[in-house]
């Protein structure tokens, strides 16, 4: 057999979960933390990070249409899906994705995107003619109200729905967690620990995108960056990410501490075929690197441009060291065999239907629907229509 | 009337959100199958389909109705244990229509070393040898009779 | 050896009567089988496994496994004095063709360990499968509804026992059915029909009679994983603690 060295299971030797399962987590934790970052402004009341609200809430849209591809692509038999919301299974943590899913897209983000840009809908389709007002006309639903008062209740409205969204969005991820923390039979994934650290790294993944996101296109459109924005965005990112790499190695040093029956093999594998994408990628260059990065620029003063450069770089390395991770997870758990007895390899394929084009084609989609929906709904903080709720109006 | 006037639309958006969970409620009506539930979360009707296949193996007993000869010679050797298509391979379409299908002529230097190689892997208990100097090259049928293989009077009978 | 003779005897024994209502797709009518009268599991005896690969090849005959995938397959241990935990384990094409011949080992022990689906009563497979594809039918048999299966392979991820795979034509779960086909008929599964030692025997847990009874009464019997906490009903005699 190629590629197992000691014993494995003979059912083993292939793995099951290929990188789309680690594309999935990954792009449903960039849903997860743009919406923490939108609800910094709205519920937290973080003013200065306001320029991105909007844009970090059609960003966390973009990504939410496109996490459910890379699951249905994997599975063996796509058209059954939707089983999954006819005949959900009340024991099993996947068959809370279906519900778990509709509830965040539907009325959470959707609800709160539409609450944020009815105005901007309505006059959009008064002051346009054919086939783009009946399209805004569509999307008002109808609706011709953009009194004081109309808007008011909207901002009511959308700060319940974000108040709702915030432990959706922690649902939504967390429960990406539970489905490998539940698994008794693995020891890499079993650990109650997992869902907290797929819901740390995903706010820092999402933030890092927003940021990243708003830093480009406000290059694009030539305007200037925002720099308490920015600064802000990037305090967060350090702290949360802090929070989570704490996590993450109290995982790691409780079971090196441990280290149970399962130990030896973990430890070997972590040491041998996980070593550059866990030890290196995830740690040292995507972990330490930019939270040394982010610390230095706490304490010291640099200008504008080393800030703005440091913030990308850092932004990016977050990106590789969740991506990483949440490769280390899936698929570093299927490397092991359950006889703690030996090792098996990833042949993962190039053009296959699971192989790494379609990966990563799933996971630029989303940036490929951002741009579309920022056409549709310029989230533009400098393009004002009389009245910004992403300003940091909060409601009692 | 003025708070109505000025939140119809949120109404809008909660009845976009009731027409798709009534549209799932019918369709679920129609696409859950009949049988599930009937004994727990799943579809009742996949039990009998379980059970209904073709077995390809017949058993010991059907082999036994017609054959009764070899199964009473069988019986007092050291290999009563051992079924027949355990050796002679799934015959259930032999069983249901002897003339269709005859067992294949087997070969005893193949089969008989399967189970009786030596090897320290093996229970001590079982019988086993490294064939090469058992037999000096001879068939094993030369000594042992398969369906009663100790040797009576020295041997082949 | 008069073949008209034999085929005028199929007709008449009981055995043969219940098989022609077997070959005729109609085991209702075969002698009554009821599901809530049997729970069943299988004996496996480490003490009587040579390795020999019958069972599988029989599986593989029975149920048209697919090839490099196994409903059931036979390992060998080698367990060293010095490492009790550590086994040395192999099984090569899951031991399908047998195994190579071992020579002694001054200071360690060798044995066989056929390995299949242990019908969990508490599987961790049912509990995980979002749609409920998979199951325990109420006479204590571990199925999968292929016609229902997503494929989404979680349940072999929850498996402690890894005897589940996903078949590579039919994109479905996939793993031993206990010969369902078979022991609702009144026969025994492929495997243990061709066991040639009897190291693997069919157990009816509600059956009184059942032989099984009386061996757990004398025998140190286990099952693979307890701190999985699964039920598991492959019942192994004489299980060595090296075993995963």
């Amino acid at each position: 057999m190629g590629g197992v060295e000691g014993y494995m299971y003979p059912n083993e030797i292939n793995l099951y979960w290929s990188v789309l399962i680690v594309v999935y987590p990954y792009v449903t934790g960039l849903v997860a933390g743009a919406f923490i970052l939108a609800s910094l402004v709205r519920i937290f009341n973080v003013r200065e990070v306001a320029p991105t609200y909007r844009l970090a809430l059609l960003t966390a849209l973009a990504f939410l249409i496109v996490a459910p591809l890379p699951l249905l692509l994997h599975l063996g038999h796509p058209e059954r899906s939707f089983e999954m919301y006819f005949t959900p299974h009340d024991t099993s943590a996947m068959a809370m994705f279906g519900y778990v899913y509709i509830w965040y897209l539907m009325a959470v983000l959707l609800f709160e995107i539409w609450l944020d840009f009815r105005q901007d809908i309505i006059l959009t389709a008064r002051s346009s003619k054919g086939l783009k007002r009946t399209f805004y006309f569509l999307l008002s639903l109808g609706s011709n109200n953009t009194s004081e008062h109309s808007l008011a209740i909207d901002e009511r409205a959308g700060w319940i729905v974000t108040l709702i969204g915030i432990p959706s969005a922690f649902l939504l991820h967390g429960y990406v967690g539970f489905i490998f923390g539940s698994i008794k039979a693995n020891p890499w994934w079993s650990s109650p620990l997992m869902p907290v650290v797929f819901i740390f790294s995903a706010m820092v993944s999402g933030i890092a995108l927003v940021l990243l996101v708003y830093m480009f296109t406000t290059r694009v459109r030539r305007r200037e960056i925002d720099m308490p924005c920015v600064d802000t965005i990037a305090k967060y990112l350090f702290y949360i990410f802090i929070i989570d790499f704490v996590l993450e190695m109290l995982d790691l040093v409780h079971r090196i501490y441990v280290a149970d029956e399962s130990f030896r093999s973990i430890s070997f594998m972590v040491h041998t075929k996980l070593y550059f994408s866990q030890i290196v990628l995830q740690i040292y260059i995507g972990t330490l690197a930019p939270l040394l990065l982010l610390g230095i620029v706490q304490v010291t003063r640099f200008s504008p441009a080393v800030r703005k450069a440091i913030y990308v770089v850092s932004a990016a390395l977050v990106e590789v060291a969740v991506l990483s991770m949440r490769w280390n997870v899936v698929i570093g758990g299927q490397l092991f065999s359950k006889s703690f007895l030996g090792y098996t390899t990833y042949k993962i394929g190039l053009i296959t239907h699971e192989g790494v084009l379609m990966s990563i084609f799933l996971t630029l989609l989303p940036l490929g629907i951002l741009w579309i929906l920022v056409k549709i709904l310029p989230p533009w903080p400098d393009l004002k229509r009389g009245m910004n709720h992403a300003a940091g109006t909060t409601m009692p | 009337m003025k708070n109505f006037r000025d939140s119809e639309h949120l109404l809008r958006f909660a009845f976009l959100f009731a027409m798709l969970f009534v549209l799932f409620l019918v369709a679920r009506h129609f696409v859950v199958p009949k049988s599930f539930g009937e004994y727990g979360h799943y579809r009742g009707a996949a039990i009998a389909e379980m059970a209904a296949p073709q077995p390809h193996f017949a058993g010991q007993s059907a082999c036994e109705a017609c054959h009764t000869d070899i199964a009473a010679k069988k019986k007092t050797g050291m290999h009563s244990g051992v079924h027949c298509e355990a050796c002679h391979g799934p015959l259930a379409r032999h069983a249901a229509d002897p003339a269709s299908v005859q067992p294949l002529k087997l070969d005893t230097a193949v089969l008989c070393v399967r189970c009786h190689a030596a090897s320290a892997a093996k229970p001590k208990n079982f019988p086993q040898v490294a064939a090469a100097d058992h037999s000096g090259g001879l068939a094993c049928e030369t000594c042992h009779h398969p369906h009663s293989p100790a040797i009576q009077g020295g041997g082949a009978k | 050896m008069n073949l008209n003779r034999r085929q005028f005897l199929v007709l008449v024994p009981v055995a043969a009567a219940a098989w022609q209502y077997v070959l005729a797709g109609t085991p209702q009518d075969a002698p009554n089988y009821q599901l809530t009268e049997h729970w069943w599991g299988m004996l496996l005896d480490i003490t009587k496994c040579i390795g020999c690969g019958n069972c599988v090849r029989a599986c593989q005959a029975e149920n048209d496994v697919p090839d490099e995938y196994f409903r059931t397959w036979v390992e060998r241990y080698l367990r060293t004095d010095w490492n009790l935990t550590t086994p040395e384990v192999i099984s090569p094409d899951g031991g399908k063709e047998g195994f190579p011949a071992a020579e002694e080992v001054k200071n360690g022990m060798y044995f066989f360990v056929p390995k299949m689906c242990n019908h969990c009563a508490d599987s961790p497979c049912t509990q995980v499968c979002p749609v409920g594809a998979t199951f325990i039918t109420p006479d204590g048999v571990v199925l999968i509804d292929q016609t229902y299966c997503l494929g989404c392979a979680y349940c072999v991820q929850a498996c402690p026992y890894g005897c589940r795979y996903i078949h590579p034509t039919k994109h479905v779960a996939d793993k031993c059915t206990l010969c369902y086909h078979r022991i609702t008929k009144g026969l025994t599964t492929a495997c243990c029909e061709n066991c040639p030692t009897g190291a693997r025997q069919l157990v009816d847990l509600k059956n009184p009679n059942d032989p099984i009874h009386a061996f757990l009464k004398t025998h140190d019997v286990h099952v693979l994983k307890p701190e999985m906490a699964t039920g598991a009903k492959a019942f192994y005699n004489g299980l060595d603690g090296s075993v995963r």
